[in-house]
């Protein structure tokens, strides 16, 4: 496989870093004002990666267990942040984030450790080489997905807040009264995937893929993969959305079955 | 019938009441008094201390939504969670019958809700507590944004409930209508009771 690989240059990056300068300069020619943007974001990408790079080669020397966990971890929490920052309207406290958390955790370990025991069984099965770009892709769309899920399901309940709360009131269950905030919420979370499965091959060829026939793997191979991660992804996506969402609406109601909208975060509107 | 002891939350101070069956009694009070606040957690629907029994049963060892079928709130803004009319009402008979003594016609149940005017809405959603028939009513200005005749109406309509015994508490800014259905008015302001007043009309 290696073989068809066409290794890059240092200068063949500079050639093509003269792409960014282009842009940074009709930036300021047409005074875009994202020249500085532009380019510290292009600096951050270069540095960022010459890191994963590096820890990913140490990670692959070593092959430890440990240390892997340990990097799947820091990804896990990391992503955790971008769940956040993707909230208009969040809980209150660190509800947002321990629950994005944990539903990722779960769905993203479940998944990941499935593949890695059953489908492609490296040697040992946690060799960081599978176990980390598989946990990447599966993290990357579930959090996707549980960002969603969460955040319409706080924005939503917020503004239906009226019908739930006279739902309530004429004695209906909880189950009853979010039933139709809790399915649109878990619905936001999986139109992504279920759009990107349909536009793949079509719209799309996938980064896994299209990586993978670049670096000289048999088309037939490469989709094969790419089935099997679009697979795991959805599997991931659905049981963070799930767990997110349900957590995120049992928080906002309780033992009595009331509407808690102030265990959401306070925002200018009320 | 109904006994509140010691009623209260963080933004109200306790408050005590009996209310006997068939009896009515106003809250009055500005706005911010915490007329809405008290309703809503007499029916639970806001975190609340102190204790509430109805015919003797105490208010927890019920669960939350049979409580409130019972002790049912009726706010001033109704909800609808559904496009149709129809979808907010059970399915038999009792409905078409409840309409028309609220003044509505059963042709309303085929609607959507984004039509009905403000006056519509608010007898709609009382029809739908009524046809719960709890054993009292929380109502929470029940009768803002309707015309004179349709007033009369809905108030001959809960004086038909108060003869078969139901209690009903409601909050008006208007105290001719509190004297036609109640005999007693609590009067609030700024989260506690501050007095309570006997009327001897009605």
């Amino acid at each position: 496989m290696a073989d068809g690989i066409i290794a890059l240059s240092y200068g063949d990056l500079v050639l093509a870093s003269l792409l960014i300068l282009l842009n940074a300069g009709l930036s300021f020619i047409l005074r875009l004002r994202l020249e500085g943007q532009l380019l510290i974001a292009a600096l951050r990408m270069v540095a960022q990666l010459f890191l994963v790079g590096l820890v990913l080669k140490a990670l692959f020397a070593i092959v430890s267990p440990y240390l892997t966990g340990l990097v799947a971890l820091a990804m896990v929490l990391f992503a955790g942040r971008e769940i956040l920052a993707r909230q208009e309207r969040r809980l209150a406290g660190w509800w947002t984030y321990g629950l994005g958390t944990t539903s990722m955790l779960m769905a993203a370990m479940i998944v990941t450790v499935l593949a890695l025991t059953t489908q492609l069984q490296p040697d040992p099965w946690y060799h960081p080489r599978y176990a980390i770009p598989i946990l990447g892709m599966i993290l990357g769309n579930t959090m996707t997905g549980i960002a969603l899920g969460l955040n319409t399901l706080a924005t939503t309940i917020g503004r239906e807040r009226v019908a739930i709360e006279a739902r309530l009131a004429l004695g209906q269950t909880w189950r009853e009264a979010f039933g139709g905030v809790i399915r649109e919420a878990m619905r936001s979370g999986l139109i992504p995937i279920v759009n990107a499965m349909a536009a793949t091959g079509l719209v799309s060829l996938p980064g896994m893929m299209t990586g993978q026939i670049l670096a000289g793997a048999e088309p037939m191979h490469a989709i094969e993969y790419q089935i099997l991660i679009m697979f795991l992804i959805a599997g991931g996506t659905g049981l963070g959305v799930l767990s997110a969402v349900l957590g995120g609406a049992y928080r906002l109601t309780d033992s009595r079955q009331r509407l808690r909208l102030d265990r959401l975060h306070r925002t200018e509107e009320g | 019938m109904l006994k509140i002891a010691a009623l209260r939350t963080p933004n109200m101070a306790p408050i005590d009441l009996d209310i006997g069956g068939g009896e009515c009694v106003a809250v009055m009070g500005p706005s911010g008094a915490g007329k809405t606040l008290f309703l809503r957690a007499i029916a639970d629907l806001d975190p609340n201390e102190g204790a509430i029994t109805l015919f003797g049963a105490e208010r927890g060892k019920f669960p939350a939504p049979k409580w409130r079928r019972m002790v049912t709130y009726l706010p001033a803004e109704s909800g609808w969670w559904a496009e149709r009319v129809s979808d907010h009402f059970p399915k038999d008979g009792a409905v078409g019958e409840m309409l028309d003594r609220l003044g509505l016609s059963e042709e309303a149940l085929g609607w959507t809700v984004a039509r009905l005017s403000t006056g519509e809405r608010q007898r709609l959603a009382l029809a739908r507590a009524l046809l719960l028939r709890p054993a009292v009513l929380l109502l929470d200005e029940p009768t803002s944004g309707l015309d004179e005749t349709s007033i009369a109406t809905v108030e001959k309509v809960l004086k038909a409930r108060l003869a078969e015994g139901v209690s009903i508490l409601f909050v008006t800014h208007d105290e001719r209508q509190g004297k036609r259905l109640a005999k007693r008015c609590l009067h609030l302001k700024q989260g506690r009771l501050e007095s309570e007043e006997t009327w001897q009309t009605a």
